[in-house]
């Protein structure tokens, strides 16, 4: 009696509010204890003291309750600094690269016949499907020094210069040129897709009404579709610079230990130095730099919805 | 415009050389019967003959698709609930800190999302006893975790571009707010959803950063077996394995891509059709 009572109660409670409770807080409470938590321990963790005992590391008792040292550390040791910079420097560099060659592409996109641009579309997407590793893997077997790829480059380099500054090979594995050549192959696609979707929607009647008031192609582009485009831009390049700015497995392949980057200096101190609490100070630095493109990005963002509500009202 | 844009032209067609070359050579390389990767010693199939015969290959095969549907089976439940909760729901305590929850993991370097969450395990099997080990569970979980998030962006803006009107005319006419969903929502969101599952099974099955930090001895998926031996240098075998993957991925995109293209046509035609009907 009771029981199905209680069991009509509350389907009645499903009915009303309780679906909307449901749908809200099951993910709601997954991201918070999966998501959020592990962050929080993070912050935490980047106070703590660095023990040997197993888990290591240790709030009070014998040790300070807040250790700053790490952040400390961060401005103090030049390995910190010169990883920040070495990562900001090629995750920058390879999202200019990505820009002047996928804007192009994403433009040419927008310029062929239909049927042309769904399978161009489709070959953009199709190595973006095939696994990340085996993309860099692809170039570490371009690279090596007896490729047919370093040997066609070689010769055209020793074509070029004077015979005494002939070259056997081009080292180009673990350099940065490595590093950022890969990047821009990796992450291409993140850059063209974007773009594409906003340089497609832009009313080519726009360039056509400047074009029949004289301007020059050019000027078409560097007035009309270039300004139009920026919010594209914007995103792409987020979409470049972040992830390229923390990345593993690319510096870890094909970089140089000599130009330790961001994310396998936390890479390691983490696993092989067993230094949790440095770690996770590095990673909320890295955090703390990221944050600022994000802001950026929301506020554009903010600020193409409300224009975009503007002109619909 | 009637000229033809050849400076463009010009981009594409070095930016696709720039894409196809490195997959081209890696797979002529993979039919290379030398032992070294990158010197040409003649045609062979033998590395794909020993790549079939490896145990250790297959393993982590079906392992790596075992943990991408459950991931994503699992992401696309959460994901879809999330969404609907973003899209649908516009006022509810903490709905700041849940959007930015389902924004955050998406912009994440993943070695920090690896270390935090190996991190959280390790504490969480210390003071609960739950999950013991890692391995299978912690993979799966933290999978689920960072994938869920792109099912929650592919729902959401689907159903924002959604007509709303339809699940208001619903409710006017006396149906229950989770029957509309169930009638009306869901079916309509149902092709969002469907590339959400397909982009989490990829996302689980590509991922090697945070699988490396949440794994545990024994549990090795495909790319952290890659991962291992391609630290070594370049081997052909994987060289093999990567033209098998190139060769499955591509017909699979293909052939969606021109399942959706002849659907599309044949709306058109439908719309034409009834157009010239109704005249």
């Amino acid at each position: 009696m009771s029981l199905s009572s209680r069991s009509a109660s509350l389907r009645k409670w499903f009915n009303r509010r309780g679906w909307i409770k449901i749908t809200i807080a099951t993910p709601y409470i997954w991201l918070a204890l999966f998501f959020l938590l592990p962050f929080v321990i993070v912050m935490a963790m980047s106070f703590a003291t660095r023990t040997p005992t197993a888990p290591p590391f240790s709030f009070g008792g014998d040790y300070p309750v807040m250790n700053t040292d790490h952040y400390a550390r961060l401005f103090s040791d030049d390995l910190y600094i010169r990883a920040y910079l070495n990562s900001i420097g090629n995750a920058t560099f390879a999202t200019l690269m990505c820009l002047l060659i996928g804007y192009p592409m994403a433009l040419g996109l927008t310029r062929v016949s239909r049927s042309w641009r769904n399978v161009l579309l489709m070959l953009v997407i199709l190595p973006f499907w095939t696994s990340f590793l085996l993309r860099v893997y692809a170039w570490m077997g371009l690279m090596g020094t007896n490729s047919w790829f370093n040997k066609l480059l070689t010769g055209a380099y020793n074509w070029i210069v004077p015979s005494d500054m002939a070259l056997r090979y081009i080292p180009m594995m673990n350099t940065g040129f490595a590093v950022v050549l890969v990047t821009v192959y990796s992450y291409l696609p993140f850059m063209i897709l974007p773009l594409y979707a906003n340089l497609e929607k832009l009313d080519i009647s726009l360039n056509e009404a400047a074009m029949d008031l004289g301007s020059k192609p050019f000027q078409v582009f560097r007035d009309v579709t270039l300004p139009l485009s920026v919010p594209g831009i914007i995103a792409g390049s987020l979409l470049v610079f972040i992830p390229a700015s923390g990345e593993l497995i690319i510096p870890s392949l094909v970089g140089s230990s000599s130009r330790p980057m961001i994310g396998r200096v936390i890479s390691d101190e983490f696993a092989s130095a067993r230094d949790w609490p440095m770690a996770s100070a590095v990673a909320v630095a890295l955090l703390l730099l990221l944050v600022v493109p994000l802001m950026i990005y929301t506020y554009y963002d903010g600020k193409a919805h409300e224009k975009a509500q503007k002109e619909a009202t | 415009m009637n000229r033809r844009p050849v400076f463009l032209i010009t981009m594409l067609c070095f930016g696709f050389a720039f894409f196809y070359i490195p997959i081209i050579s890696m797979m002529v390389y993979s039919f290379n019967g030398s032992r070294l990767a990158t010197v040409w010693g003649g045609f062979s199939t033998k590395w794909y003959i020993s790549l079939l015969s490896n145990r250790q290959v297959l393993k982590a095969v079906i392992l790596s698709l075992e943990i991408a549907v459950l991931s994503a089976t699992v992401a696309t439940i959460l994901g879809t609930m999330a969404g609907i909760a973003m899209a649908r729901f516009k006022r509810f305590r903490g709905r700041t800190l849940f959007s930015g929850l389902v924004t955050a993991p998406l912009v994440m370097p993943e070695v920090i999302t690896g270390i935090a969450s190996l991190m959280l395990f390790i504490l969480m099997a210390e003071y609960i006893g739950w999950p013991a080990t890692r391995g299978f569970t912690t993979v799966t979980l933290a999978h689920i975790t960072f994938s869920m998030v792109f099912v929650t962006t592919i729902v959401h803006s689907r159903l924002v571009q959604a007509d709303e009107a339809i699940e208001e005319a619903a409710m006017d006419l006396g149906s229950r707010p989770w029957q509309v969903m169930k009638d009306i929502t869901l079916p309509v969101i149902s092709p969002a959803i469907l590339s959400g599952w397909l982009l989490a099974f990829t996302i689980s099955l590509d991922d090697v950063v945070i699988t490396n930090f949440t794994t545990g001895p024994g549990t090795t998926t495909l790319p952290i077996l890659i991962w291992s031996k391609v630290k070594l240098g370049v081997t052909p075998d994987i060289n093999a394995l990567a033209t098998i993957t190139v060769v499955i991925v591509g017909i699979g995109v293909f052939t969606a891509g021109w399942l959706l293209n002849r659907a599309e046509k044949r709306r058109e035609l439908d719309i034409q059709l009834a157009y010239q009907a109704n005249q």
